[in-house]
C-alpha cells in the first residue's frame, strides 16, 4: 500500500529539513530561552527569598523594638519607684529632724524656764526675807519702845543663851 | 425559568428555518427534474490502469464522472502530490527533482499538464513520477531517485519558516530583555516550553535532562505546528505531513538515534544481557529485547503517522458523504450536508486536541526512552 511506503524525496527533504531545524533552534531559540527562563526563575526566586529574609529582619527588628520598649517602660517603673521611695525617705528624714530639733528646743526652753523659775524662786526667797526682817525689825522697834520691856527682853534672851 | 425557555426558542427558530428551508430547496429541486446542476460531469472515466490514460491526480469529486469513489478520492487527498492544488482546476505546480544515471533534472511540475504529458522521458502516473519510453510506456524497473520538492515538503517549508521565525524572534526578545513578563505571543509560547521542561523532560531523564531539551523542545513544536498546518484546508497548509510515514519515519529514526547514541552501559548490558535471565533463555531473551528496542521507534512512528491520516480519514470521509449523498438527489445532499458539516467541524475541535496530544505524546515517548538510556542501572545490586 502506497500509504505506508515511505518515499524517498520526502525522507530526504525531511532528514535534511529538520536537521537545519534543529540545529538552527537549538543554538539560536532554545538555548537563549532556555537560560532567560532560568534566569528569570532564578531573578524571582532571589527577589523572593530576599523579601523573605526582609520580612525576618523586620520581624527581628520588631521584637528587638518590643524588648527595648518592655525594657525601658521596667527602667521607668523602676525609676518611679525609687524616686517615689526616695520622696518617701526624704520626707520621713525631714520628718524626724523636725522633730528632733523640736524636741531639742523643748528641752533647752524647760531648762531655761526651770533655771528661770529658780532664779525667780530665789529672788523670792531674798525678798521674803529682807521683808521678814524689815518686819521684825518694825515690830522689834515698836515692841521695844519702853525701857522695862527691853530689859525684860534682853534678860529673857539672856537666859537662853547658855554660856558654856 | 422562563428566560432559559425564551432563550431555546432563540435558538430553535433559526435552527428550523434552516431544515425547512433545506427540505424546501430539496423538494424544489427534486421536481425540477435536474438533480446533477452541482456536480458537473465530465466524460472522462476513472481508469486504474499502467496505460496511457491514468487518472486526473488533484481531482477532486466534482469533477469526477457520475461515480464518486470516496475511498480513492480520500486517498488521494491524504497522499503526497506533485502540485498544490487550490480549487478546480487551480493548483500551483511545484519542482520536479530527479535524479538519475544522466543527472539530475530540474524542471516543474507543470510540464506533466496534471499527468496528460510526459517530459523528459518522465510523466504521473497514480500521482506519482515513473519512468516511460517514447510511447509513453512505464518502464517498470526504472532506477531514479525522485527529490520533488512535492506538496508534503512545500508545506513542511511553510510550517518550518513559521516556527522558525516565531521562535527566533522570541528568542530575539528573551535575549533583549531576559528578566520582563512575556508577552504577545511569547506568553503561548513559554507555559508550553515550562510545561515540557517540567512536567515532560525533567520527570522523564532526570538530572540529565539538559542535554535533550533542545531536541525534545524541536520536535514538539515541529510536529505541533506541522499538525496544526495539516488542518488548515488550502495553502499553505492542505498537505498530510505529520501524517506522511515518510516524516514519522524520519522523526523516530532521529529518536532512536539519540537514544541509542546516548545510552550508556547499563542500557546496553540491559539489552545484550538481560539482568536475571538465566543462561539457557539468552538466544531466546536477546533477539525479544532487540526487537524491543527497535520497537520503540517503529512504535512512535506508527502512532504520530496513524493518528493524524485517521483524523483526516476520517474528516474527508464526512465531507464525501455531502457527495455521495448529492449523487443521489441534490437535495439530500443539502440535508447531509447539515449533519456532515457539524460532525466535521466536531472532528476539526478534536483534531486541535489531536495536533497537540500527539506532539505531546511523542515528545513523552521519546523523552522516557532518552531515559532510559541514560538511567543509571543498579544491576549489581539485583544479584
Amino acid at each position: 500500500m502506497d500509504l505506508v511506503k515511505p518515499e524517498i524525496g520526502l525522507l530526504f527533504w525531511m532528514t535534511l529539513t529538520f536537521g537545519i531545524v534543529l540545529f538552527i533552534l537549538s543554538k539560536y531559540a532554545w538555548k537563549p530561552i532556555m537560560n532567560s527562563i532560568k534566569e528569570r526563575e532564578d531573578s524571582i526566586s532571589n527577589a523572593l527569598n530576599a523579601a523573605e529574609d526582609a520580612r525576618k529582619a523586620m520581624d527581628s527588628l520588631k521584637s528587638s523594638n518590643e524588648k527595648l520598649l518592655q525594657e525601658a517602660r521596667i527602667e521607668r517603673d523602676k525609676m518611679l519607684k525609687e524616686a517615689s521611695e526616695l520622696k518617701d525617705s526624704i520626707i520621713a528624714q525631714a520628718k524626724k529632724s523636725a522633730d528632733d530639733e523640736f524636741r531639742k528646743k523643748m528641752a533647752s526652753v524647760t531648762e531655761e524656764i526651770e533655771k528661770q523659775k529658780i532664779g525667780a524662786m530665789n529672788e523670792l526667797k531674798t525678798q521674803v526675807a529682807i521683808l521678814s526682817v524689815d518686819m521684825a525689825e518694825k515690830i522689834l522697834r515698836k515692841k521695844m519702845e519702853d525701857r522695862t520691856q527691853q530689859e525684860a527682853f534682853v534678860n529673857e534672851n539672856l537666859k537662853s543663851i547658855s554660856l558654856n | 425559568m422562563t428566560r432559559s425557555k425564551s432563550k431555546i426558542t432563540k435558538y430553535l427558530i433559526p435552527f428550523f428555518l434552516i431544515i425547512f428551508y433545506v427540505a424546501y430547496a430539496g423538494i424544489k429541486m427534486a421536481y425540477a427534474d435536474e438533480p446533477k446542476n452541482e456536480i458537473a460531469p465530465t466524460p472522462e472515466k476513472t481508469e486504474i490502469s499502467a496505460s496511457v490514460h491514468s487518472p486526473e491526480s488533484e481531482v477532486v469529486s466534482e469533477h469526477k464522472s457520475e461515480k464518486l469513489d470516496a475511498g480513492k478520492m480520500i486517498l488521494e487527498h491524504i497522499a503526497d502530490a506533485h502540485d498544490w492544488h487550490i480549487a478546480g482546476h487551480l493548483s500551483i505546480p511545484l519542482p520536479i527533482i530527479i535524479k538519475d544515471a544522466t543527472g539530475f533534472k530540474f524542471f516543474s511540475s507543470s510540464r506533466f499538464e496534471h499527468g496528460h504529458a510526459a517530459y523528459l522521458g518522465y510523466k504521473i502516473v497514480e500521482n506519482k513520477i515513473a519512468a516511460v519510453n517514447e510511447d509513453g510506456t512505464v518502464i517498470q524497473d526504472a532506477s531514479f531517485y525522485d527529490l520533488s520538492i512535492t506538496k508534503n515538503v512545500a508545506s513542511m517549508f511553510f510550517a518550518v519558516f513559521t516556527l522558525l521565525w516565531i521562535m527566533l524572534s522570541i528568542a530575539g526578545r528573551y535575549k533583549k530583555d531576559s528578566l520582563r513578563a512575556p508577552k504577545g505571543i511569547q506568553s503561548l509560547v513559554e507555559p508550553l516550553i515550562i510545561f515540557l521542561r517540567d512536567e515532560v523532560v525533567k520527570p522523564s531523564i532526570g538530572p540529565k535532562y539538559e542535554k535533550f531539551l533542545p531536541y525534545l523542545l524541536t520536535i514538539f513544536f515541529f510536529i505541533f505546528i506541522n499538525n496544526l498546518f495539516g488542518l488548515i484546508p488550502f495553502m499553505p497548509g492542505g498537505a498530510n505531513v505529520t501524517g506522511n510515514i515518510a516524516i514519522t519515519l524520519v522523526l523516530a529514526t532521529f529518536t532512536f538515534v539519540i537514544t541509542s547514541y546516548n545510552g550508556n552501559k547499563g542500557y546496553w548490558k540491559h539489552i545484550v544481557l538481560p539482568p536475571g535471565v538465566p543462561m539457557w533463555l539468552l538466544p531466546m531473551m536477546i533477539p525479544i529485547e532487540i526487537i524491543g528496542t527497535l520497537n520503540k521507534p517503529i512504535v512512535l512512528m506508527i502512532r504520530l503517522f496513524a493518528n493524524i491520516t485517521a483524523g483526516h480519514i476520517i474528516i474527508l470521509g464526512f465531507l464525501s458523504l455531502i457527495f455521495i449523498f448529492a449523487e443521489m438527489n441534490a437535495g439530500l445532499g443539502y440535508g447531509v450536508s447539515i449533519v456532515s458539516v457539524s460532525f466535521s467541524v466536531f472532528m476539526y475541535m478534536l483534531e486541535l486536541l489531536v495536533a497537540f496530544l500527539q506532539a505531546y505524546v511523542f515528545t513523552l515517548l521519546s523523552s522516557l526512552y532518552f531515559g532510559a538510556a541514560v538511567e543509571e542501572h543498579h544491576t549489581e545490586d539485583h544479584h
